[in-house]
């Protein structure tokens, strides 16, 4: 088992959160992890990622090396298209459809949900509005997270347990929300 | 065992607090500043009464740690790598007298400039103060170096430099625990004048420290850091430094048997080890996280160098500048390249910029206002997030060197007849290094307007505490500041139109004012809001 994994957002996102949950749940299966991620100046509502690898055996590299990921969680459309060239030829794209735009020359939301389109395996997720449903927007990144969970090797049950310990702390009604908002992520990438 | 999964960071402050070290001196600055929190906030340290709060700047914190080891405790200092310049005078001088309880120095260097203004790679501190340095190449080599670095440091009582990169610090992995050591007894070094620096004393002090040098090589040859694997008699060889060893091993693994590998993360350089991978190898592949350092050792000053080729930083093999990565490592060893598709144009750069509600928003409003129609408008800015100003859309900062220039770069303009001299400086760094060139500018009455864009906090590295929070005022008027001529003011919208008048009046004074532009944090007051809510309100210190 291994498993490639880029997250891209915007400082401030929270794409870490995606990633703590997966690190729970890699590790309850005995995975080594590894996780890069950024701190500092680029935080500040710059564009930032986190390089996540997930392995029955040794990681060597903190990196993922290029057209190497088997997939790319992005919780931010533009963003997913930048981390392109980390991405395996038969590598998946999961993103929110929702924009973030806090640069004046943010491209024209059209032209870029037609690029998307054009990426031969991708999972384009409504998550603000799902995770809405679900009982609160802040847990858009755990729709996020379900959406993503199909392709990461790793259980359902896994991320559910995982999702109970990450949030024990906030207690029942909160873990109920996070796991509804992975179970509508979930539903978006059934089937594909 | 279970594991616990660790920033590199974090394993080097777990490392430390299983390393029984009685207290923790530190500046924040990223890559390094993880470190520090987690031992802040670990119930385990509090528990065990390690000392851990910020430092002024780097100086003072590895002055603290050296007293502190010199009544006989384990002490950590950590620091990014420019921090190091700023306790070089500490640092180098510590080397010669040595040390009693064990000091680990900490330096993350960060190679690419992630969140710096430089890339220098701190093993060459290291090597210039002749000390052994540890690098090591993945997180659980990094907390298990924090117990053997100790014990080296007590054993050779010399100052052991721990240096990381922003990769190794600010990425996570299982990390195993030792078990955890006491803190050692309170005593004296034998010698009273260890730590004096006499010039008679240094001399022999400075002796004994170049004759241990060669002792520090044996540590490093038999040193379990340094491995030497001859798979291939005659083939390619590869030194590979630190982090440099994963990434040759992300690369190679499969193929390692076509390999002899030297594997490098203690200092300095195990010369039987490299004398025997080069007399094994017909070329030999240099990997450094940094600086050509131990490239340019081993090539010579004559390029004739030995019998071996060398590839590395220096002939093009490996990239000259920035961080070594799966890829370029790839490259340089000649493995398959891949062909990367350019990004798509509508993708367009997203760089950092101040945060919504930021104050040093407010404060470059009302300074670009107050400059508005000025002729070579040039405004020296310091380093922290207010550096960002210098970017659209408020363009209002022009310079920025190193902490504390504004004020000393904004004096020395102003002394050659620039007007006006406008300084923006943070809190956090006025206090680190701008209170020294204040009292230059007050000395000489230099024409200078200095703002202290005070927002109560070192934001830049994720809000730890600043040390002069509510002091500002009065360090000022102690420095010689005139009271009239120190003006504070709230940054904020609504008092847009007085804040700029006040601004106008201090930049037309003839000699030193200082406009205190306070206004907390955006982001550490959102904590702090959550914190008031779950828990008692939290005692302020009142500003002026």
């Amino acid at each position: 088992m291994k498993k490639d994994i880029i997250l891209a957002g915007v400082g401030g996102q929270g794409i870490l959160s995606i990633a703590a949950v997966i690190d729970s749940a890699a590790l309850s299966l005995n995975y080594n992890v590894k996780q890069a991620e950024v701190h500092g100046m680029s935080q500040r509502g710059g564009a930032v990622q986190s390089h996540l690898r997930i392995s029955s055996s040794e990681i060597f590299s903190d990196l993922i090396g290029f057209k190497q990921a088997d997939l790319i969680i992005s919780v931010e459309p533009m963003e997913s298209l930048r981390y392109l060239p980390f991405l395996a030829e038969d590598g998946w794209v999961i993103t929110s459809k929702d924009c973030f735009k806090n640069v004046p020359n943010y491209p024209d939301e059209a032209e870029l949900f037609a690029q998307i389109d054009t990426l031969p395996k991708k999972v384009v997720v409504d998550a603000e509005a799902l995770a809405r449903e679900a009982g609160s927007a802040k847990a858009s990144n755990i729709v996020m997270l379900g959406a993503a969970a199909p392709f990461l090797g790793i259980s359902v049950e896994a991320f559910k347990a995982a999702i109970e310990t990450i949030f024990a702390t906030k207690g029942q009604k909160i873990i109920d929300m996070n796991i509804r908002a992975f179970e509508a992520g979930l539903a978006c990438s059934v089937g594909k | 065992m279970e594991k616990m999964l660790l920033l590199g960071a974090e394993a080097i402050a777990q490392g430390a607090i299983d390393s029984g070290i009685s207290g923790i001196y530190a500046y924040p600055g990223t890559p390094s500043t993880e470190i520090t929190t987690y031992v802040q906030e670990s119930k385990e340290a509090k528990e065990k009464g390690i000392r851990s709060s910020w430092s002024t700047n780097e100086k003072t914190a590895y002055e603290a740690a050296l007293g502190m080891s010199l009544v006989g405790k384990r002490t950590m200092i950590c620091m990014k790598h420019v921090g190091l310049n700023v306790a070089a005078d500490a640092f180098v001088n510590s080397a010669v007298t040595g040390v009693h309880g064990g000091v680990i120095l900490v330096v993350a260097d960060d190679p690419s400039m992630h969140s710096s203004q430089n890339e220098q790679d701190s093993r060459f501190f290291g090597k210039f103060a002749l000390i052994p340095v540890i690098e090591p190449s993945n997180q659980q080599e990094l907390y298990d170096s924090v117990r053997f670095g100790f014990d080296l440091s007590e054993k050779y009582r010399l100052p052991v430099m721990l240096r990381v990169t922003t990769r190794l610090s600010h990425s996570r992995s299982g990390i195993v625990r030792n078990y955890s050591v006491v803190q050692n007894e309170f005593s004296l070094p034998k010698d009273p004048f260890q730590f004096m620096l006499l010039p008679a004393l240094a001399r022999k002090k400075y002796h004994n420290l170049l004759e241990t040098q060669l002792l520090l090589e044996e540590e490093s040859d038999n040193s379990i850091l340094n491995s030497l694997e001859i798979n291939n008699e005659g083939g390619q060889g590869v030194i590979a430094f630190g982090i440099g060893y994963n990434y040759l091993m992300e690369n190679i693994s499969a193929e390692k048997s076509n390999y002899n590998i030297l594997k490098v993360s203690q200092y300095p350089l195990p010369r039987k080890k490299v004398e025997k991978l080069f007399k094994s190898s017909s070329r030999v592949l240099i990997l450094e996280e940094g600086y050509p350092i131990y490239e340019e050792l081993l090539r010579g000053y004559l390029s004739v160098g030995g019998a071996t080729p060398i590839d590395g930083r220096l002939n093009g093999v490996v990239v000259r500048e920035g961080e070594l990565d799966p890829d370029n490592v790839a490259k340089a060893l000649g493995l398959n390249s891949k062909n990367i598709n350019p990004l798509h144009e509508l993708i367009v750069n997203r760089p950092p910029q101040l945060c919504q509600g930021c104050s040093h928003r407010d404060m470059y409003d009302e300074l670009n206002e107050a400059l508005a129609g000025v002729a070579n408008k040039h405004v020296f800015t310091d380093i922290g997030c207010y550096t960002l100003g210098a970017l659209p859309p408020y363009n209002g900062a022009n310079s920025c060197v190193d902490m504390g220039a504004s004020i000393t770069m904004a004096k020395g303009a102003a002394d050659a007849g620039f007007h006006p001299a406008v300084a923006v400086i943070g809190d956090s760094t006025f206090t680190h290094s701008g209170i020294t060139g204040l009292l230059d500018a007050v000395n000489d009455k230099s024409k200078v307007t200095i703002i202290i864009s005070d927002n109560s906090t070192t934001a830049m590295t994720g809000g730890q505490d600043s040390a002069g929070t509510g002091k500002l005022f009065d360090i000022c008027l102690g420095v010689g500041v005139e009271k009239e001529h120190i003006r504070t003011f709230e940054p904020l919208g609504k008092y847009h139109a007085e804040n700029v008048a006040i601004l106008k009046e201090e930049i037309a004074y003839d000699g030193v004012s200082v406009i205190i532009a306070t206004r907390e944090c955006i982001q550490t007051q959102l904590r702090r809001k959550k914190t008031e809510k779950k828990d008692e309100p939290l005692v302020r210190n009142c500003n002026h």
